[in-house]
């Protein structure tokens, strides 16, 4: 559970997380295994187009949950249930306490909800002086050290066997061995008798079946099968978002659930449960049966229209398993209860915006839960959007507040950078990096060197030296970003040479400036806005076939966000649309619309290896073209490991939270220094600075260069 | 091959990835012949496998004592069979028996049952079992035998929805889908079986053409 005050002390979490070795290797393996198994089990379907169904039936249920939760009563009532509502978790808790009550119950087994964890109902029964047994072992585990979970599907994963082995020999009061199959046997005996004694189960819901007023539940340890079959009570909690029309809408998310959970195809065990089933333990030989279904804020979501799609997830808990950031400091400090990208937005609507505001801060937005998503939401623009809303309610801090209001006025913004070029001079080095890093950096930043700004920005270069194409084949305008044009404006003008040579003419637009996209990363919704309709002002797309931008993170954020951005204002709208429509990224316009050719280049035979930039591989969906670019430029292009994970800079994030940035940086240089490779390309100038930095701190010899660089300096 | 021996065949090779034990069979016979053999060749000390020869707390390991002899549960079979059945028990020493099952919580060595379809693109066995001995018999064993006609094997859930409708909205239903043995991961994401429920699957493919 998330506990810290604020970013300090949410920090100092972090760092424990960090230092806990054994965390950080069974995260480690499991990010890896995780990969591998989820494409295994999805092998030959066609993924997307399932979440696109799961998405689209969801987002229906959700529109109509009144009507379903209506219609889920009627039947399940008909079938001898009896159904409640519960508009939050106090509500939920009180009912199922007075259940317990009238009911007679003492002794309670659970088999895992999630839900019951939302609404701590735990707690709530043994004040009640209910005794509560936990079934599902991972949950068994931790109710026992009084924590929680650090998984939505495996809620133990942060300890070893020793640790669990420690735990049972206090449970049994006998010694036990730290082995693994003999622990989950004791754990099989010992929750046996549990079993025995309970006269109340309760569970959660994986679904709410409208048509049959039944619901479905999902395990692979068959408890939730004894949990609803022995006790002669059985009460199940399910949010409103479990509610689905049909059988069919079920089976469908089946498809998807444990495939993206764990990259099983199926569970051991899927229980279908309709009406009041035969109890031999109750006097009249029936079960008494009790739905409770909880809204606790879920029915505002659903009627916000940009909050609505969290609706569709189904708790696989696949957006942890892909997160670099959950992979470092796990899911007590990824999360409240629910962890990982989703659990940073549950926890705002269900937990509230102080357990929220630290949690928020720590995406990197990188995007891997999006891409993975079973039910399709986009995570990372959900969490950027709470960011923003609590810096509105909280008050906007000072650096954030800077930013948006320097990013807002190009002329002053491009002011300050010149000024930084002289304000420099006395730390820069030859090498184009700063010798000391400047006051305003602590220790913890130098895990990286930082660039120095050029002596010319490329804007300057540009007035001087614009080629003159005749005949031109495309007209495209150039969009640089504020990186390449003030710190990398050598990327600019190897693109400037290669398109040149093929027949592009260019423009350069000189009103453009920063895309916005720090200062949306830092929450600032309001100057985010202002920057995105300069930059429209500043281009006129019909004038051109395509705009190009070398950079990964301009380009998703003008394509994606642009028209979202000022979607309150419709002349600008359809500017927006026309411009997104018209952005491209430097590498699919050079090998999928150029079409250079191999024997354009020389070949050199330099061993390179790539890393790819999230919001090119993930946001634009571009994972061919750069490496069929290396290649075709001459160099012999080498796979480095794990090659679409983030490097760690995620623009302001990496000022942030240094530590964890240093982190990721780390692991992607190990991976990049095992190729064995001199040269590392990538497609995103921020990356670069991140990669660049971090090996010279290093005293690497690999060189870092974006992918026009190389097609430049090899062409014929 | 024919369709049928194709899902057939799917259906094997996806039950075999979750570590189920699947056996062609061509009657009935040799089913109960199965079962009568697994459970002579299942260790003396029936438990053993389970957890009783760990050290457990005074309660858990009273209810293991509570189990004398090897016990077969069949619940839900037709008479004919089931009487075969409980005669060949007998004489092997075994005790059959169709209903009772609270009284066995400490565990049965054996549930023998019916499935009612097969999935073939997972090799799930879907059980109906809206009453409570056959629900039991299927989870606290610790191996099940399932036989499967052939017959009714089906490509995917989609095949099937139709019966569980039929099935659900004549309630009160208690389905299952059974997909291998019951297994856990979350002590360090190693896999480990029999968790809760059998610690082994056996899957009996009986030609019924
Ligand atoms: S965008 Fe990346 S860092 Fe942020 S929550 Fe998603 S996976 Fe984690
Ligand atoms: S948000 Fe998506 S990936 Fe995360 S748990 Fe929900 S459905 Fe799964």
């Amino acid at each position: 559970m998330q506990k810290a005050n604020d970013l300090k002390e949410y920090r100092e979490e972090l760092r424990e997380s960090l230092d806990n070795d054994f965390l950080r290797t069974t995260l480690d393996n499991f990010a890896v295994a995780y990969r591998a198994g989820r494409a295994n089990a999805f092998k030959g379907m066609d993924v997307r187009g399932l979440i696109d169904d799961i998405a689209a039936s969801k987002d229906e249920a959700g529109r109509n949950s009144e009507a379903l939760f209506q219609e889920f009563k009627e039947n399940a009532e008909a079938a001898g249930v009896h159904v409640h509502f519960a508009k939050d978790g106090d509500e939920a808790n009180a009912i199922i306490t007075r259940i317990a009550k009238d009911a007679g119950c003492r002794k309670i087994v659970k088999s895992k909800s999630m839900t019951a964890e939302e609404t701590l109902l735990n707690h709530d029964l043994e004040d009640a002086g209910l005794e509560v047994t936990e079934t599902d072992l991972g949950e068994w585990i931790i109710q026992l050290r009084h924590e929680g979970p650090s998984h939505m599907v495996m809620p133990a994963i942060h300890l070893s066997r020793f640790q669990v082995g420690d735990l049972f020999t206090k449970v049994t009061g006998s010694k036990q061995d730290a082995e693994i199959e003999k622990l989950v046997k004791v754990a099989r005996r010992e929750l046996r008798q549990k079993y025995v004694e309970a006269d109340m189960g309760i569970s959660g819901a994986n679904f709410a079946v409208a048509e049959t007023g039944g619901i479905g539940l999902v395990t692979n340890e068959g408890n939730a099968r004894l949990v609803t079959t022995l006790p002669r009570v059985h009460v199940a909690l399910m949010g409103i978002d479990k509610l689905v029309p049909k059988l069919h809408d079920a089976l469908r998310i089946l498809k998807a659930l444990p495939r993206n959970a764990t990259g099983q195809q199926i569970t051991s065990y899927v229980t279908w449960i309709t009406g009041a089933n035969e109890c031999l333990a109750a006097e009249d030989g029936k079960k008494e049966i009790h739905f409770v279904v909880l809204d606790n804020g879920r029915s505002e979501l659903l009627k916000d229209p940009l909050f609505s799609q969290v609706n569709r997830c189904v708790r696989c808990g696949a957006c942890a398993n892909v997160c670099p950031v959950y992979r470092l400091v796990g899911g007590h400090k990824m999360g409240h209860i629910y962890i990982g990208a989703i659990g940073l937005i549950l926890t705002y609507f269900f937990h509230g915006k102080d357990k929220a505001k630290n949690l928020v801060q720590n995406c990197i937005n990188c995007e891997a839960c999006k891409d993975v998503c079973a039910g399709g939401i986009d995570l990372p623009r959900l969490i950027k959007e709470i960011h923003a809303r609590i810096q509105d309610e909280d008050g906007h801090p000072l650096p954030s507040f800077l930013l948006a209001k320097v990013l807002k006025n190009r002329k002053l913004f491009h002011t300050l950078l010149r000024a930084a070029k002289w304000g420099q001079k006395p730390m820069a080095e030859k090498d184009g990096f700063i010798r000391h890093l400047p006051m305003i950096f602590s220790k913890e930043h130098s895990f990286r060197a930082l660039p120095t700004i050029a002596e010319t920005p490329f804007r300057d270069w540009w007035k001087e030296n614009r080629p003159e194409v005749k005949k031109p084949k495309y007209r495209v305008a150039l969009f640089s970003g504020c990186v390449q044009d003030f710190v990398y404006p050598e990327q600019m003008q190897a693109a400037v040479d290669v398109f040149a040579a093929n027949g592009v003419a260019m423009e350069f637009p000189m009103d453009q400036s920063c895309c916005g996209l720090p200062v949306q990363m830092m929450g600032e919704t309001k100057a985010s806005r202002d920057v995105a309709a300069q930059n429209l002002r500043a281009f006129e797309p019909n004038a051109y076939d395509y705009i190009i931008t070398l950079c990964a993170s301009c380009a998703a954020h003008l394509k994606h966000n642009y028209p979202k951005l000022v979607m309150d204002k419709p002349a600008l709208k359809l500017k927006a649309d026309a411009f997104a429509a018209k952005v491209m990224d430097y590498s699919t316009f050079v090998n999928d619309v150029l079409k250079v050719e191999k024997d354009a280049f020389r070949e050199t035979g330099e061993k390179a290896t790539y890393h790819a930039p999230c919001h090119l591989c993930r946001g634009l969906d571009v994972h061919d073209a750069p490496r069929r670019l290396i290649e075709k430029g001459g160099m012999a292009y080498v796979e480095c490991a794990e090659e679409e994970v983030c490097c760690g800079f995620g623009g302001t994030f990496s000022m942030k939270f240094p530590e964890l940035s240093a982190e990721l940086l780390n692991k992607k240089l190990n991976n990049v220094e095992e190729t064995g490779a001199q040269t590392l390309l990538t497609d995103c100038p921020g990356c670069i600075m991140q990669l660049r930095g971090g090996l010279k701190a290093r005293g690497s010899k690999v060189k870092v260069k974006h992918v026009a660089e190389i097609l430049s300096a090899n062409r014929k | 091959m024919s369709s049928k021996e194709t899902l057939c065949q799917k259906f094997k090779e996806k039950a075999e990835l979750v570590s189920a034990f699947v056996t062609e069979i061509d009657s009935e016979d040799a089913a109960l012949k199965y079962v009568i053999e697994l459970c002579d060749k299942k260790e003396a000390c029936q438990l053993l496998a389970s957890g009783c020869e760990a050290d457990l707390s005074d309660d858990a390991g009273a209810l293991c004592d509570a189990k004398q002899t090897k016990v077969i549960a069949a619940p839900g079979l037709n008479k004919e069979i089931y009487k075969k059945l409980a005669a060949k028990a007998k004489k092997s020493g075994f005790d059959c028996i169709d209903s009772g099952m609270r009284d066995h919580l400490a565990g049965i060595d054996i549930g023998f049952t019916y499935a009612e379809y097969g999935i073939a693109d997972t090799g799930t066995l879907m059980l109906d079992c809206p009453g409570e001995e056959m629900r039991l018999a299927t989870m606290i064993s610790e191996y099940h035998v399932c036989v499967l006609p052939k017959s009714k094997i089906r490509a995917n859930t989609y095949a099937v929805e139709k019966m569980m409708l039929t099935r659900m909205k004549k309630t009160p239903d208690y389905l299952a889908f059974i997909t291998g043995a019951s297994r856990t991961a979350d002590i360090e994401r190693v896999l480990a079986l029999g968790v809760h429920g059998p610690l082994e699957l056996h899957i009996l493919l009986l030609e019924d053409n």
